[in-house]
């Protein structure tokens, strides 16, 4: 089995990743720029509706039941769609839903593919693959063209190429597009990309989608978008196929009154986005005549067993935890190395790719916990966060470089000094003599190994030559007899 | 065994494996107590839906009953300075403005509706707390390549089928929950450069909504 998460395998740890991204200035003020106008507007959206926590506790039912039953939905939904004229495709991971899509490309025999923004399709490179067997996917989402045409990675869930500003757009489209006065005005950009997809939008006959929910009443998918491209892809080629994953299963047509309040505002600041799509298997005299859903495991079922864990699963991917976050908001999506970045991406990355990679993820958190506040299903990222910190740390303690590495030691001299008082003081006095080689106006400068990290950037205040218990017991010696009650 | 077979046996096994084996088949309940009726006289109502239409830029006219619907479907054309327009052929001739080149939906292909500026149809349902209207794409309301590729979409709107809510307006196409449906909220718009709101990628650029009849 081979559980790909984009190029998650080959990214440098965060730490790294964050480094140079935080000095890229023009990064950071476009990040800034882009995540406090959705905060805001979010904010506003989410203010006028008086019922909002009671949708989200719904949504957060719905999604934890539907899990709890996932093997029931998952049927149901298959023998819905199927009924429908559908044809349901199961993929245990990324190669496998590669292998079936290219499979269905070939055997209606095409070399070109009109796709809507999929991340699922991005987890499991589809592109990538597609292009090896000569097949040319085109992205028809604004952002994902700017991504695609610039040779680069998307960089959060809902916006991906948020991180580049009108000027680097209308460069990237003026070279991909030969328009050499296009102007940096985004009507303009967006009029651009309109009219280089059209005819693409009316000539390739296979489209490929991703689903925002599949719905196991009816064998319905649901398509979330704004600029129409969706409908397009969705609507106008002879054969579609949808890339799923698992966690997308909702029980029924009912429970979109939930995510459909709650998305839009989450993910754009908007009431509605412009343009939600139905379908279900294939209607006769409207739209596709052949319809392919490919059912994504990737990983995503080894997150069920653990209560907590398969939480991550509840993800609508509606983006408002990356906008909320202290850390993405300076450092952007890349420093991620994953295509799913941010807070949610911190706990959805590793435990998609079974904590072999992706491993400093879990830190790259102040744990404040503004993506759980802003999360629509109710997501306890903060809490998960810590228990994958655990996971880590206890997988690193069953080697020896892990058990003998300076963060483990140290943890593990910190647990024997807790455990006794004895040892406790003895520390204590230890540390008083041991920090005057360190100390400098009443602050400790320069401290050796780990605890460097600290003071090179801010101050630590130097013990006190009397702790609190030393001075308690001197007070105790030393006073006078309490006086007697005046009465 | 096919493996297709055996990727879906694998994949429900997993599920299977990882989730308790006594888990109650009944659905458990949801706790729903979010809003799910409305409490707006009728005419709040349709000020609201009034107030979030024009917040999406789209344009509205106003008509008694469907004895004004040909006036002011020509009045949007001219409005757009459009003389073309589709619409399906189960659309009420009657309510076709006269002196426009109609052109009627008799599965005409793309190429042939890509070059039409503009397409008159009529809807399921519309709610009013989100501007959102409901198409089920039956009837007049026509199949969903011909509401796409035109750059005006007309939107006759019975004042009658206004929900003030989400729910409720899911709830009343709820019965065509297998037909293809599509929600419009404003024009076409992307958000995608330097999160700048655009109107018009490659939906419809423009949405006139036309309301008529009793509320």
């Amino acid at each position: 089995m081979s559980i790909r998460v984009g190029k998650t395998a080959k990214a440098p740890d965060f730490p790294a990743a964050a480094k140079v991204a935080l000095q890229d200035q023009q990064l950071r003020k476009n990040v800034h720029h882009a995540t406090d106008v959705i905060r805001n507007k979010r904010a506003l959206r989410v203010q006028e509706m008086d019922d909002w926590q009671e949708l989200r506790q719904a949504a957060h039912e719905i999604k934890e039941h539907t899990l709890a039953h996932l093997d029931h939905y998952l049927q149901e939904f298959e023998r819905n769609c199927t009924a429908a004229g559908g044809t349901v495709h199961w993929a245990r991971d990324a190669d496998e839903a590669n292998a079936i899509a290219i499979g269905l490309i070939q055997q209606y025999g095409g070399d070109e593919v009109i796709k809507v923004k999929t991340m699922t399709s991005d987890e499991v490179q589809m592109n990538v693959a597609l292009e090896a067997k000569g097949i040319m996917a085109h992205e028809t989402d604004l952002a994902d063209m700017i991504v695609q045409l610039g040779h680069d990675e998307p960089s959060h869930i809902v916006v991906p190429a948020l991180h580049r500003n009108r000027f680097e757009i209308r460069d990237i489209f003026s070279k991909k597009m030969g328009l050499p006065d296009l102007t940096a005005d985004p009507e303009d950009l967006a009029a651009a990309a309109r009219s280089y997809l059209r005819d693409r939008f009316l000539r390739v006959n296979l489209g490929i989608s991703g689903a925002n929910f599949a719905i196991a009443e009816t064998g319905s998918v649901c398509v979330v978008e704004s600029e129409g491209n969706g409908r397009m892809c969705v609507t106008l080629p002879d054969v579609l196929i949808t890339l799923v994953g698992i966690e997308k299963l909702i029980p029924a047509f009912e429970d979109l009154e939930v995510f459909l309040q709650l998305l839009p505002r989450s993910a754009t600041g908007e009431r509605m986005n412009p343009y939600n799509s139905l379908w279900t298997g294939v209607h006769a005299g409207d739209g596709p005549k052949e319809f392919h859903v490919i059912l994504l495991d990737n990983g995503r079922t080894q997150l069920l067993a653990s209560k907590m864990e398969r939480e991550t699963l509840d993800c609508i991917r509606c983006g408002a935890c990356l906008n909320a976050c202290p850390v993405y908001r300076e450092t952007g999506g890349h420093a991620y190395g994953s295509i799913y970045s941010g807070p949610i991406g911190a706990i959805l990355s590793p435990q998609l790719n079974s904590l072999e990679h992706s491993r400093s993820l879990p830190y790259a958190s102040s744990l404040c916990g503004a993506c759980y506040e802003v999360c629509p299903v109710k997501i306890n990222i903060p809490e998960i966060l810590i228990h994958l910190r655990g996971r880590v740390v206890h997988d690193d303690q069953q080697t020896l470089s892990g058990n003998l590495s300076q963060m483990n030691l140290a943890m593990k001299g910190a647990a024997l000094v807790f455990g006794s008082r004895r040892r406790y003081e003895a520390a204590q006095r230890l540390g008083r003599m041991g920090q005057l080689l360190f100390k400098r106006n009443g602050q400790l400068e320069h401290l050796p190994g780990m605890a460097g990290g600290w003071t090179r950037y801010r101050d630590l205040r130097a013990l006190p030559q009397q702790t609190f218990r030393e001075w308690w017991k001197q007070r105790q010696a030393t006073a006078p007899a309490p006086e007697s009650e005046a009465r | 065994m096919t493996p297709a077979t055996s990727a879906r046996e694998a994949i429900l096994a997993r599920i299977r494996a990882a989730l308790p084996a006594d888990r109650a088949p009944e659905p458990e309940s949801i706790t729903r107590t979010y809003k799910r009726a409305g409490n707006l006289p009728r005419e709040a109502c349709l000020d609201l839906l009034l107030d979030r239409l024009t917040d999406y830029e789209s344009e509205i006219l106003h008509v008694a009953d469907e004895s004004g619907l040909p006036a002011a479907i020509a009045q949007a054309l001219q409005n757009a300075g459009e003389t073309r327009l589709l619409a399906d052929a189960a659309f009420p001739a009657a309510w076709l403005p006269a002196g426009v080149d109609v052109v009627i939906d008799r599965n005409l292909s793309i190429e042939a509706m890509n070059g039409i500026p503009a397409v008159v149809t009529t809807c399921e349902a519309a709610a009013a707390s989100t501007g959102t209207i409901l198409l089920v794409h039956h009837g007049a309301q026509g199949r969903r390549a011909i509401t796409l590729l035109p750059d005006h979409h007309i939107c006759l709107l019975h004042r009658s089928q206004v929900h003030e809510l989400v729910p409720e307006a899911l709830a009343a196409i709820a019965e065509h929950r297998g037909e293809p449906i599509t929600t419009i909220s404003g024009p076409s718009a992307t958000s995608d450069i330097e999160m700048t709101r655009i109107r018009g990628v490659h939906g419809p650029r423009n949405l006139t909504v036309i309301l008529y009849g009793a509320i």
